[in-house]
């Protein structure tokens, strides 16, 4: 019962952040390829749109959210008439509550990463006869990954601790919606502090080790660069 | 396959305006100062850029017509393009580079041991020198088997020794392609050492005239080391000058 209190919530968390991490690579590459090499209109709007999230309280954010995919909300209703069931206090709501709330957080740097490309090599690349999907993957992509890697840090560092957003989307359903970081609060309500540590312990460290493994890969591929 | 265009583009502080053709098998070098719209002409003939008013037509193909608004997209264009500082693929080794496009490869390794860049293969781009990078700009866009070959500034940016054993090379193999090549630079010696034709362009016009007086002071014993076209005499003591050229200078 007590393991099932821990690792539950801990898997539920790792799940949760890496189905964030892989839908938000592809979004934010997707957004971010569209504000570096297109023309967008109304610009300074879609900016601050995508970037709200990470100035707005979680439990704003978590509100709002509540309110458009809850029974009567546009995105709620569409998905009801779709598959029949909710969207609150799912799995499936939580992903799309983390999606919003950490999109900030890929599309920035991914957008800086673009940015940085020399536009005379997606020119070459033009005029070597690569679509504009091929010169993505094999010209854009490959001179990003700095910014792909950070994009992926920041998304499942910032999902493995997300708490507002989801408790007020996703309440707290074992095994469905209760992510360790919920899971923490509970057991420090409930006195539970044994539970409280390991799964604390347990999200600092991976949090560490991960911020190493990734310091590793990025300074490999500044030494390649400087060599 | 010749080369036609007719383009008009208003740019910041003049509105080019300039009308060319090359034949196949022929090098066209687009001479004139900096800011002239030389490289303009180069981008809109690869689609880069679209002009104003005209057209771009290689043999029977419209690449632009802005009168039928046709705009054939720069992919479907079948170029080869050395660009200024040669902007190479930087995670990618030489050979890679080289064979981007290539749809031979025993093509690519023929050319790169011609540049003498094949034991550069498996070294990365931005390890090797000024030169060896041209090389490989100009491996990659030929090895595509390119209809049209247009290059920029290509040997601008080389130290002078490098500069003139990278433009012997390419006067060298320049008769073997049998497809139109445009080339741009601002050093009219250049420019006499590798053309069949030239097209002096000053401020987006054709200018004759500015040539002319250039001819004409070189006659008068104007210093060819000077700052403006910036080379050195001595390695241009083989240019056999254009008949046209010679005419004016007579």
């Amino acid at each position: 019962m007590a393991t099932s209190s821990i690792l539950l919530p801990l898997w539920l968390s790792f799940k949760l952040s890496v189905v964030t991490t892989g839908v938000l690579l592809v979004v934010g590459a997707l957004l971010a390829h569209l504000l570096v090499y297109r023309s967008v209109p109304a610009r300074s709007v879609v900016e601050s749109l995508i970037t709200l999230p990470m100035v707005l309280p979680p439990t704003v954010l978590g509100f709002y959210l509540l309110v458009v995919m809850g029974p009567k909300g546009t995105l709620g209703a569409a998905w009801q008439g779709l598959t029949g069931s909710s969207l609150l206090f799912t799995f499936t709501g939580i992903v799309i509550a983390s999606i919003v709330y950490s999109l900030p957080f890929a599309v920035q740097p991914l957008k800086a990463a673009f940015a940085r490309i020399d536009r005379r090599l997606l020119e070459n690349a033009a005029v070597l006869g690569l679509s504009p999907m091929a010169i993505f993957f094999r010209v854009v992509v490959p001179n990003s990954l700095a910014g792909f890697t950070a994009a992926s840090i920041l998304v499942f560092l910032h999902t493995m601790g997300e708490f507002g957003t989801i408790l007020m989307v996703g309440g707290s359903v074992p095994g469905e919606t209760r992510v360790a970081s919920i899971a923490i609060f509970e057991a420090v309500e409930a006195l539970r502090y044994r539970d409280a540590w390991i799964m604390s312990l347990v999200l600092a460290l991976t949090s560490f080790v991960f911020l190493i493994v990734v310091n590793r890969i990025t300074g490999k591929d500044a030494n390649a660069v400087a060599g | 396959m010749p080369l036609q265009a007719d383009i008009r583009k208003r740019l910041n502080h003049f509105t080019l305006q300039v009308s060319l053709s090359c034949g196949a098998g022929r090098v066209l070098s687009i001479v004139g100062p900096s800011g002239a719209g030389k490289t303009t002409i180069l981008r809109i003939i690869a689609g880069l850029d679209v002009p104003d008013e005209g057209g771009v037509t290689l043999g029977g193909t419209t690449w632009t017509d802005t009168a039928a608004r046709v705009m054939v997209p720069t992919r479907r264009r079948g170029l080869g393009m050395v660009f200024q500082d040669f902007p190479l693929f930087p995670h990618l080794n030489v050979w890679k580079n080289v064979c981007f496009s290539a749809p031979d490869v025993s093509l690519a390794r023929h050319l790169m041991e011609r540049f003498g860049i094949w034991h550069l293969k498996d070294t990365r781009v931005d390890a090797v020198s000024g030169g060896e990078r041209q090389r490989c700009a100009i491996c990659q866009a030929l090895a595509r088997k390119p209809r049209l070959l247009l290059m920029d500034e290509p040997f601008s940016a080389l130290d002078p020794l490098t500069r003139r054993k990278l433009r012997e090379a390419f006067r060298a193999m320049k008769n073997e392609l049998s497809i139109p090549i445009l080339h741009v630079t601002h050093d009219i010696r250049e420019a006499l050492f590798l053309a069949d034709e030239i097209l002096p362009v000053v401020r987006g016009r054709v200018c004759h005239k500015w040539l002319l007086q250039f001819m004409l002071s070189a006659r008068e014993g104007f210093s060819c080391t000077d700052a403006a076209t910036g080379g050195d005499s001595e390695l241009y003591e083989d240019i056999d000058l254009p008949v046209r050229i010679k005419e004016y200078m007579r």
